[in-house]
């Protein structure tokens, strides 16, 4: 490619990066609510206790799982995943944008960023 | 009610707290919580998952109009997603441990204070600001587009900031919401940086900083799919639709109204709270 990475080119590309993904997350997870109505819409809705969503919509392998297996709360909750990625999506293309423009002080806060997003998802889904 | 009524309900409801929150300039999650738990009565752990995601979903969704302007700090942005990420997880694990009525008394408190900070005439723009040795040091210092050609900036006061943005980070972790009003008041009143700069970074940060929390809610259990389809579809449409009357309409009258409404909200928060409903 031959236009030089600026800040302002970055953040375009980062911009059309997080409506695709916010799009893509929003298709997923009406496709998912479709199914999820079509087979259980006529149950009583309770959601005044709390209890906890179950093992299989808690970490990222059980919700792909239990998506593919075609549940509906399964494939909502792989949208889901797909949304909370999009930002983190965009962190690590800011850490690749400004190592293109070589700025290694922003590479470092944009890696450290990178790193809490990254341990708080994979940490937490671990089971912990 | 069964699953189908109120899955139609909620989706309503969360497409006018979309609209509202874009209106007022507050977010979506401001109001969808107490929506949730004082008309839906939906256990608030269960709200605040909900909230959260729908957060993500509206910031990163506007975010893509801001970028093109040229108005957000890229710079600013992640230097202070360090402070903000942080918070968030430091936010998401004390939610675990507060008790709900807790919860809901602190919500509406912060749902009063961002109506109130929402409202406050913003500081007087320091063309001035002199150069300040971090700041520059960690190029934070920018320009952005005006009527008058390109406008140069400093940034000053960076740890009071940073400090600023810890706080907001902790609210959204534990709250679900996106903080934007501190966000604001850290960047616009603190630092000093132009209030478009101010708020176009901010809404550009408030993904990343939800995101953060994101991951202990899902294992937590606190995101269920049957609640958060409707709510993050509803909010999404809603706030895109505030944007679009938000170019058109007069929004002085209608966002007086709104601010009223949230601080209705808020305080009714605190009197569930107190009482023990929440």
């Amino acid at each position: 490619m031959k236009t030089p990475w600026t800040d302002q080119k970055i953040e375009e590309v980062v911009g059309n990066l997080l409506r695709t993904g916010v799009m893509l997350s929003a298709v997923v997870v009406l496709f998912g609510g479709i199914i999820y109505l079509a087979r259980h819409g006529t149950e009583p809705a309770d959601y005044g206790v709390f209890h906890g969503e179950p093992e299989e919509l808690r970490t990222v392998g059980g919700i792909v799982r239990y998506a593919f297996s075609f549940h509906g709360r399964g494939i909502i909750q792989l949208g889901l995943l797909l949304l909370i990625a999009t930002p983190v999506a965009r962190v690590a293309f800011a850490v690749w944008g400004f190592a293109a423009e070589r700025d290694r002080l922003y590479v470092f806060f944009t890696v450290v960023v990178l790193l809490i997003l990254l341990g708080s998802l994979i940490g937490s889904s671990a089971g912990v | 009610m069964n699953v189908l009524e109120f899955t139609l309900l909620l989706c309503s409801g969360s497409l006018l707290a979309g609209l509202v929150g874009s209106l007022t300039g507050l977010g979506g999650g401001v109001v969808l919580v107490p929506l949730l738990t004082i008309f839906f009565h939906v256990d608030i752990r269960y709200a605040i998952g909900a909230s959260l995601v729908s957060v993500i979903a509206t910031s990163s969704g506007a975010a893509a109009a801001y970028v093109k302007e040229g108005f957000s700090n890229i710079r600013i942005g992640m230097f202070l997603e360090i402070a903000t990420t942080l918070g968030a997880l430091l936010g998401a694990f004390i939610a675990v441990w507060v008790p709900t009525r807790g919860l809901a008394i602190i919500f509406g408190v912060v749902l009063i204070g961002s109506a109130y900070l929402s409202r406050k005439p913003r500081s007087a723009a320091e063309r001035e600001v002199p150069q300040d040795a971090l700041a520059t040091r960690l190029r934070l210092n920018g320009s952005f587009p005006d009527t008058q050609g390109i406008r140069n900036y400093n940034v000053k006061n960076v740890p009071a900031g940073f400090g600023l943005m810890f706080g907001a980070g902790t609210m959204s972790g534990m709250l679900g919401i996106g903080s934007g009003a501190m966000k604001v008041l850290a960047m616009d009143q603190a630092m000093k940086i132009p209030f478009k700069v101010s708020t176009t970074t901010s809404n550009f940060m408030i993904g990343v900083t939800a995101a953060a929390s994101a991951g202990v809610y899902l294992s937590r259990g606190y995101i269920a799919p049957g609640l958060v389809m409707p709510v993050m579809l509803g909010v999404l449409a809603g706030s895109l639709l505030g944007t679009r009357i938000l170019v058109k309409a007069k929004t002085k009258w209608l966002r007086l109204g709104f601010s009223l409404v949230i601080v209705v909200l808020g305080i009714e928060m605190i009197y569930q709270g107190i009482k023990g409903m929440i």
